[in-house]
């Protein structure tokens, strides 16, 4: 098989993963690309998981809450919104592609919306090539 | 105890086994770390599947599980279920959801094979650091929030009213009723739709256990089943509800008007109003946009009549917090806009009605007292009645609306009894008339005279091209039946409108956590068995909200809504999931980060001990604090570090 993009999806138990679900139930065709794990609030997400993640061989890594102001705790969406812009520039300095990261909010409803979602981000991992750090280590060994 | 962990894949059938090579799937379980058995079968969720389970568990001493299969907001609680049964802790289960995540969003069989394979790999590995937990336990408060006044609305609220437990009714327009106060007759009984509702009505508004909220609106909800709490705005009336006694003066005396709303425009009420004569409460509002005093500054004749002093220009929106343990959405249906189908000239054309239109104008207390007059006055000697306008048409909405077929045989014989020689036209695709004695009344109005044509119209027009079509509304179609183009002239048009969500159907939706389906109805959470469950624990709909239906069903699904609700009432308490955070003393390093970051503030300080503590009733288990701590000392039981990422290691293989 060609190489295929790696993505690991965190998503929140009450409005993304229901959007997901939906995705799914509705039949909607999307890339099968994103891995999903669930939390159940997109502010359990630590920048170690991510890091880790892309260390661990992921392409990239799509972070999904609820839409701001719909968080199932009220604002947990809101801490992962700081914490995730906070990682985005460190992971800038370290040279990982901005497009390899993607924070974004679907609600239950939106199955729609999480399948363009991860097909943009598929297509836009894809155009990146396999991650850096990862390629390399295949290289030397 | 040494991990010994049983995979079970699940083919659900064809839906994952159509997609994915569960076989393989299995085979593949089979190789990773702590797996002693992995199978695969038809249908796991089944009787026989979970005995599986259960006797793996007995004989070869399984003390994990992961089943693969659908989301596990369908069959996680079946299958920790099974484990508690077979003496196990539930928590010693995962699922992967290789069903809605996979097998139904791709047809590729490799990938989907292969990412069911990574899904499992990852629920393997997480399950092994699972740990055993006890789920925690919620009181539900016995008090209700019901949204939406309309007959889905009145009929829940009666229920669990009657049953001695308090209920909130929130109305945003300022009566209850709904769409069916607006009725004439109902099919297919034809009882009177006001006779058999105002009494209902009238309960709700004098219930001891009811407290009724109208020209309101609910701005925001938190919590949980059990324990919700929810902010109502109440619309400012300018008229105080304790000082009217609804004697109508200022109506009588207000000397502004505007388009009625309750007669979809077909008459005009005042700017000081009750919709209609039964309304409940019998307490008139004021229409800001049409009241000369808020527009121009001068007039207050309704002030100075009311000899109770209840008009009150100075008042303004005021917002109620009450606590409720369910929440039952009964918003019902907007009915379809025809402008948009110029082709049947609605706005444009003279005498072209929507059905809601024609339910006034047949209505005895209507604008026109009942008689079905066109615009000069006179009465239709011919009627026709256009079926399916805006559904089962890929353009607007591709559902059957349900009720449209009635409803219009209805029309054709309300049109036969208010006026005997005019003949009456139904335009249909196909007769629906599924139902108790539905089928009857159309055989019924068959024999009254009603001409049935099968066949979409094509154009409504007032351009004629005979004599005999001159001065009339000509409905051309194809005569499917015959095969053949034909022009029927007739007097009038009513066309026969879907039922669609409303308007605000996304925002109320996003307010209360429930899923629309495609259509835009709220979604239930399951099609079959669960029709007035919502994705959202505590959270029901019925009626029209979730989807056109008539009213024996919205009924039916609001007293169903209403039986879940009392049931969880009855119970006193429901189990929640057990995932709170704790910290652990020894790391804290007591920097307080945490005391600010939790919404329910549920961290605080120990001063003496200079550390953080979570208090486990208040925590609703996040986990958002556990990724702020600096010193990593706070964990989100079955949500720990370990596992997250376990479950990554494995997800990335
Ligand atoms: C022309 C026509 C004729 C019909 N004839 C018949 C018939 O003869 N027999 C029959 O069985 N059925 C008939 N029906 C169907 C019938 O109207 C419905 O079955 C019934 O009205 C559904 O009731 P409901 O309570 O679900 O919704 P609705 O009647 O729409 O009531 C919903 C209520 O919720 C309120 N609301 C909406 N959103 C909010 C919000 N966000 N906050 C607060 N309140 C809100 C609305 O103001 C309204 O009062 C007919 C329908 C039409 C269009
Ligand atoms: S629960 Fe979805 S982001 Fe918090």
């Amino acid at each position: 098989m060609s190489w295929e993009p790696k993505i690991v999806g965190f998503l929140c138990n009450w409005c993304s993963y229901r959007g997901a679900d939906l995705a799914g139930t509705a039949r909607m065709k999307c890339s099968p690309n994103v891995r999903t794990i669930r939390v159940m609030c997109s502010g359990r997400v630590e920048p170690t998981f991510i890091l880790k993640a892309f260390q661990l061989g992921a392409d990239g890594v799509l972070v999904l809450g609820c839409h701001p102001g719909d968080c199932h705790y009220t604002e947990g969406n809101y801490k992962t919104l700081r914490r995730m812009s906070l990682l985005k520039k460190m992971l800038a300095q370290l040279g990982v592609e901005e497009e390899r990261v993607r924070l974004d909010w679907v609600s239950a409803s939106e199955g729609d919306h999480f399948v363009s979602i991860v097909n943009d981000m598929t297509e836009k991992v894809r155009a990146l090539g396999p991650f850096r750090q990862n390629s390399e280590e295949e290289k030397h060994g | 105890m040494e991990p010994k962990i049983g995979v079970y894949v699940c083919h659900c059938g064809s839906n994952i086994a159509g997609t994915v090579d569960v076989e393989q799937v299995a085979e593949y379980a089979r190789s990773l770390p702590a797996v002693e058995i992995a199978r695969d079968y038809k249908f796991m969720c089944s009787d026989p599947g979970q005995d599986l389970i259960k006797n793996d568990i007995r004989e070869f001493g399984i003390n994990r599980v992961v089943v693969a299969s659908c989301s596990p907001q369908m069959h996680e609680p079946t299958f920790r279920h099974v484990l508690q049964e077979s003496g196990l802790n539930p928590y010693f289960f995962e699922m992967a959801n290789i069903r809605e995540h996979c097998s139904w969003v791709t047809e590729d069989r490799e990938k989907a094979t292969e990412k069911a394979k990574a899904l499992v790999s990852a629920a393997v590995r997480r399950v092994y650091y699972h740990q055993a937990l006890e789920a925690n336990e919620v009181p539900i408060n016995p008090n209700t929030l019901i949204v939406g006044g309309g007959i889905a609305g009145i009929q829940a609220a009666l229920e669990i009213a009657d049953s001695e437990h308090k209920v909130y009714l929130v109305e945003r327009d300022p009566s209850i009723g709904g769409h069916m106060i607006q009725l004439d007759k109902t099919f297919p009984t034809l009882d009177c739709s006001a006779c058999i509702l105002t009494p209902k009505m009238s309960l709700v508004g004098a219930h001891p256990y009811i407290e009724l909220m109208t020209y309101s609106e609910v701005e925001e909800v938190s919590g949980f089943i059990g324990n919700f709490k929810v902010k109502i705005r109440k619309k400012a009336r300018y008229v105080d509800e304790d000082k009217c006694n609804g004697c109508g003066v200022c109506q009588e005396k207000c000397p502004w008007t505007a388009d009625s709303e309750f007669d979809v425009g077909l008459a005009k009420r005042k700017a000081i109003y009750t919709p209609f004569a039964q309304a409940v409460p019998n307490i008139p509002v004021i229409d800001k946009e049409h009241c000369a005093y808020f527009l121009k500054g001068k007039c207050r004749a309704c002030e100075k009549f009311c000899e109770r002093d209840a008009i009150n220009f100075e008042q303004v929106d005021q917002f109620v917090e009450i606590e409720v343990g369910n929440i039952i959405l009964t918003t019902g249906y907007k009915l379809f806009d025809p402008t948009p189908l110029t082709q049947y000239g609605y706005g444009r054309l003279d005498n072209v009605l929507t059905s809601l239109e024609f339910e006034r104008l047949v209505n005895a207390v209507g604008p026109t007292n009942g008689k079905i007059s066109l615009k000069d006055g006179t009465e239709p000697k011919s009627v026709a009645i256009i079926h399916c306008v805006g559904s089962r048409d890929a353009n607007y909405h591709e559902y059957c609306s349900r009720v449209c077929c009635m409803y219009s045989m209805k029309f054709a014989h309300l049109v036969s009894e208010h006026i005997p020689e005019a003949t009456v036209y139904e335009f249909y695709i196909d007769i629906r008339s599924a139902g108790k004695g539905f089928e009857e009344f159309y055989n019924r109005v068959l024999k009254e005279g009603t001409t049935f044509f099968r066949g979409r119209p094509g154009e409504v027009t007032n351009v004629a091209e005979t004599p005999e079509e001159k001065g009339k509304l000509v409905v051309q179609f194809e005569d499917t039946l015959v095969g053949r183009q034909r022009r029927i002239p007739v007097d009038m048009v009513i066309l026969s409108c879907g039922l669609e969500p409303q308007q605000d159907a996304e925002e109320v939706a996003r307010l209360f956590s429930v899923s629309r389906s495609a259509d835009g109805f709220f979604l239930e959470k399951h099609p079959k068995l669960d029709p007035v469950a919502t994705m959202t624990d505590g959270v029901f709909v019925a009626g029209c909200c979730q989807s056109p239906k008539d009213i024996p069903d919205t009924v039916a699904q609001a007293s169903a809504a209403a039986a879940r609700v009392l049931a969880l009432i009855s119970k006193g308490k429901v189990e929640i999931e057990a995932a709170t955070a704790v910290i652990d003393e020894e790391k804290c390093s007591g920097c307080r980060i945490c005391n600010l970051l939790c919404p329910y503030s549920a961290i605080s300080f120990v001063e003496d001990k200079k550390v953080s503590r979570v208090n486990e009733a208040l925590c609703k288990g996040c986990g958002t604090c556990v990724a702020a701590c600096p010193s990593s000392a706070i964990t989100q039981k079955h949500f720990t570090a370990e596992q997250i990422m376990a479950e990554l290691e494995g997800i990335l293989v």
